[in-house]
């Protein structure tokens, strides 16, 4: 990696970004700049570095820097110290001085983070490759990080069809949920007759507690806009639309100064790299309605309507924005592409297990020890993922099961944890890949609690549009309150799985469809909780208050 | 001549049928006098599949299908009548049933409601599920017309006809999921809206009582929907 100005365009007018021709200091100090990091006060740790840095008169050749997310998220905020590669923890504003007096002697030993731990060994990056290495507010960071280097590959050694090939080979399949092959669905836009195209980057986001998208879109902006204008370049499209929700102040601010960058130094706009080609992104902002995450409502509301799907085909592959064809493709997914074009579809398809390639960023969540943003390959199980890279289970609880697919997947097992992961077997154990949330379960959950919290977010984001979701969702809700009250009987339960198989089977669009999953998955496993509640009126994990003069008015 | 005018030949519950490829699964099966049952769907108006109660079997479809929204397809075969299907459709009724409040009895579209008469044909003697009886005021404030929400099933055949035949887009809808509900411009009453051209289109295509003439009285309020086809046909001919 050499910082010349690689693939650099040509109209750029240099721009604010140029390292100019300062010598690189000894030491980089990097504050993680992430919203988890933020919210535990990484702002104020940055300015006091910085503060401290000034005062020492620069005593020490150093320099402070911001980055993207570092991925331990639980320990934030952390700061790195290069070329050391030391790491720390929970640092706080007073711990400044004591780090930079610490650069180039002894570590601060209160602080420090080792990182040859299997949180970090055992993660295989490319989404996440340049994440807490580069500022993600300056774009020479990514150039030097070979940015930008994919899309000028692209454009100038590939035709369309060499590009969608190349995509193709790898088997990169579509992260944000539903796992469609990547490259027939570019193939698909590109065949499709239409004067105009669109690229939609979806960054909705909706599945709760799920946040691998925003943090990519906060760290490492320039790598989805890249992955957007090659993917603008082999669909024939020339205009990129990110749709991502209002409530992420924080990437839509990075992605705008982003795309002020890129069209600046010529990597978007007019004429980009200096080939004819050209390509425009514009940032559309979400309400954050989970049901805008859908690619058919995703579009209505990117038209200005009331954001509701409706009935595919056509597919918005060939009827999108506009009645024009539309590829949507997922942050995540995206994202692979510069590094899939810059390395290769075989090195990408060496990664992963026969029918899932690559890696899969993960929001590890729930009662674990490591919460964070995790990248692995696929292939690797469920217990690898929770007891190496998690760090187990926190107190002397046991595990009970993983969530995965947020509220439109399921609920897999404590015995089924060695199963690798991919979209073929997370599917066979009645659960989906999703887009990235995986919720860890332990023995003081009530799964019927679990089912229940779900359900009630599918009713409160079903957009009401068809009858079996609307209505669906809420009776559904009803029956599984009435369960965790105590309050129900086994008829009742034989409604439940009455109306989870109606609402799957005839809801308009995948919200409805998958609404039922987590229900169904933990009738599957874990049945004799809901039996306890109907039958013995008790809750076996004692979450659920169960009154016990129900009982004796039975 | 376009791919979509190109003539399917399919098979229908059994029999066989040929099609346009312009044609939906429901023009099909209406044209060979198979009767799907459907609320949302109205001749003339934009198809929005939310009724759910038209869903077919197709052959190699991994789904569902809703006739009223689903071209045909070449070679496709089509079940419109299973037992699974029949199920399904008994159970989305019960589900509207239990939706708001549709006590026959005190109805003004008594005798001439949709959603009464594919229930009876359903079948159905009562419904499985709570009633959740969602309370909405009555809006009678229009000079001519009543909106009773308690009665409306959100098929949104009343949007669709003000914004597409009548051009005033007077009635959207607000809210989502079991919240959402019908609102007359910016969610004022109906005698104020500004928009309303008092053409009581909305009235005529209703399939229940939720939109009615005032004045009439319980079971007196049947509703004139030739109109639309006949717009329609006129629509169609000078396009
Ligand atoms: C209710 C619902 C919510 C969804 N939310 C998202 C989302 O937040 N982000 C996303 O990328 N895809 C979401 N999807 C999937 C999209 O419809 C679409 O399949 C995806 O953006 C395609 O991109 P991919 O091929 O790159 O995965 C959602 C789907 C449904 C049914
Ligand atoms: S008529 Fe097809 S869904 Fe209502």
């Amino acid at each position: 990696m050499t910082p010349n100005n690689k693939g650099r365009a040509g109209n750029g007018n240099g721009g604010g970004n140029g390292p100019g021709s300062r010598p690189a200091a000894d030491h980089c100090v990097r504050v993680c700049k992430a919203a988890g990091c933020v919210s535990a006060g990484s702002e104020e740790v940055f300015a006091a570095l910085s503060d401290a840095l000034k005062q020492s008169g620069q005593s020490v050749n150093c320099e402070v820097k911001g980055a993207g997310c570092m991925g331990l998220c639980a320990a934030g905020p952390l700061v790195s110290v290069e070329p050391e590669g030391t790491w720390y923890r929970e640092v706080t504003a007073e711990d400044a001085p004591a780090i930079l007096n610490s650069l180039g002697g002894e570590i601060v030993e209160r602080l420090h983070l080792p990182t040859n731990t299997p949180f970090f060994e055992r993660q295989e990056r490319i989404v996440l490759e340049n994440m807490g290495r580069i500022d993600p507010e300056r774009l020479q960071e990514y150039l030097d990080a070979d940015g930008y280097a994919g899309l000028n590959k692209a454009l100038t050694e590939m035709g369309p069809a060499e590009v969608i090939d190349e995509i193709t080979q790898s088997g990169l399949r579509g992260r944000g949920g539903g796992g469609y092959s990547t490259g027939l669905k570019w193939g698909t836009v590109a065949k499709a007759v239409g004067e105009r195209k669109y690229v939609v980057c979806n960054a909705d986001e909706g599945d709760p507690g799920a946040f691998m998208d925003r943090c990519i879109l906060e760290s490492d902006p320039h790598r989805v806009l890249e992955g957007m204008a090659i993917a603008g370049y082999a669909t024939g499209a020339s205009q990129g639309y990110v749709y991502i929700r209002a409530e992420y102040p924080l990437a839509i601010s990075r992605l705008r100064s982003a795309i002020r960058q890129a069209e600046r130094e010529g990597y978007l706009g007019n004429r980009v790299c200096g080939t004819p080609f050209s390509f425009t992104v514009e940032v559309r902002l979400g309400a954050g309605a989970f049901v805008c995450g859908e690619e058919t409502a995703l579009i209505h509301s990117i038209e200005g309507q009331r954001g509701t799907p409706r009935s595919r085909p056509p597919y918005p592959a060939q009827q999108g924005l506009w009645g024009c064809p539309t590829l949507v493709n997922n942050v995540e997914t995206l994202a692979n592409i510069p590094s899939i074009v810059r390395k290769g579809s075989a090195w990408f398809a060496s990664i992963g297990t026969e029918h899932s390639k690559g890696t899969k960023v993960f929001a590890l969540a729930g009662r674990v020890n490591n919460t964070g943003l995790i990248e692995v390959p696929m292939g690797i199980s469920l217990r690898e993922i929770i007891f190496d890279i998690g760090g187990g289970i926190p107190g002397d609880h046991t595990c009970k099961g993983v969530q995965t697919g947020g509220p439109s997947g399921g609920c897999i097992p404590a015995d089924c944890l060695d199963q690798p992961v991919d979209y073929e077997s997370l599917a066979g154990l009645g659960s989906i890949m999703g887009s990235g949330g995986m919720i860890v379960v332990d023995d003081t959950s009530c799964m019927v609690d679990v089912a229940k919290y779900f359900m009630e977010f599918c009713m409160s984001e079903s957009c009401g549009k068809c009858v079996s979701c609307r209505a669906g969702t809420s009776q559904l809700f009803d029956l599984l309150d009435k369960i965790t009250k105590g309050e129900a009987s086994e008829a009742d339960l034989a409604l439940l799985e009455e109306l989870c198989d109606l609402v799957k089977h005839t809801s308009l669009c995948g919200l409805g469809q998958s609404a039922p999953n987590p229900v169904l998955s933990t009738l599957r496993y874990f049945r004799d909780e809901y039996l306890s509640h109907i039958v013995d009126k008790e809750c076996p994990a004692g979450v659920c208050s169960i009154h016990r003069d129900v009982e004796a008015a039975v | 001549m376009s791919v979509l005018q190109e003539v399917k030949t399919l098979t229908i519950n059994g029999r066989e049928a040929s099609a346009r490829g312009d044609e939906t699964i429901l023009e099909i099966a209406r044209e060979h006098g198979i009767f799907v049952p459907t609320l949302c769907h109205l001749h003339g108006l934009s198809p929005v599949g939310g009724c759910r109660l038209c869903l077919v079997e197709v052959e190699g479809a991994n789904r569902l299908l809703p006739a009223c929204t689903t071209r045909v397809g070449e070679g496709m075969v089509i079940r419109t009548d299973s037992d699974r299907l029949k199920g399904y459709r008994r159970m989305i009724l019960e589900l509207f049933l239990s939706e708001r409040n549709h006590t026959c009895s005190v109805c003004v579209s008594n005798g001439y409601c949709e959603l009464q008469s594919l229930s009876r044909d359903a079948g159905i003697t009562h419904v499985r599920v709570p009633y959740r009886y969602q309370r909405y005021t009555v809006d009678a404030s229009h000079e001519l017309f009543v909106a009773d929400q308690n009665r409306c099933i959100m098929c949104t055949r009343c949007v669709r006809v003000c914004e597409e035949v009548e051009g005033a887009h007077t009635w959207d809808v607000q809210g989502r999921g079991i919240e959402a509900r019908l609102i007359s411009d910016m969610n004022e009453s109906w005698g104020d809206s500004d928009s309303c051209t008092s053409c009581g289109k909305c009235v005529q295509v209703c399939p229940t009582g939720a939109l009615s003439e005032k004045g009439k009285s319980v079971a007196e309020m049947s509703k004139r929907k030739q109109f639309l086809p006949y717009l329609t046909l006129m629509r169609d001919k000078w396009k």
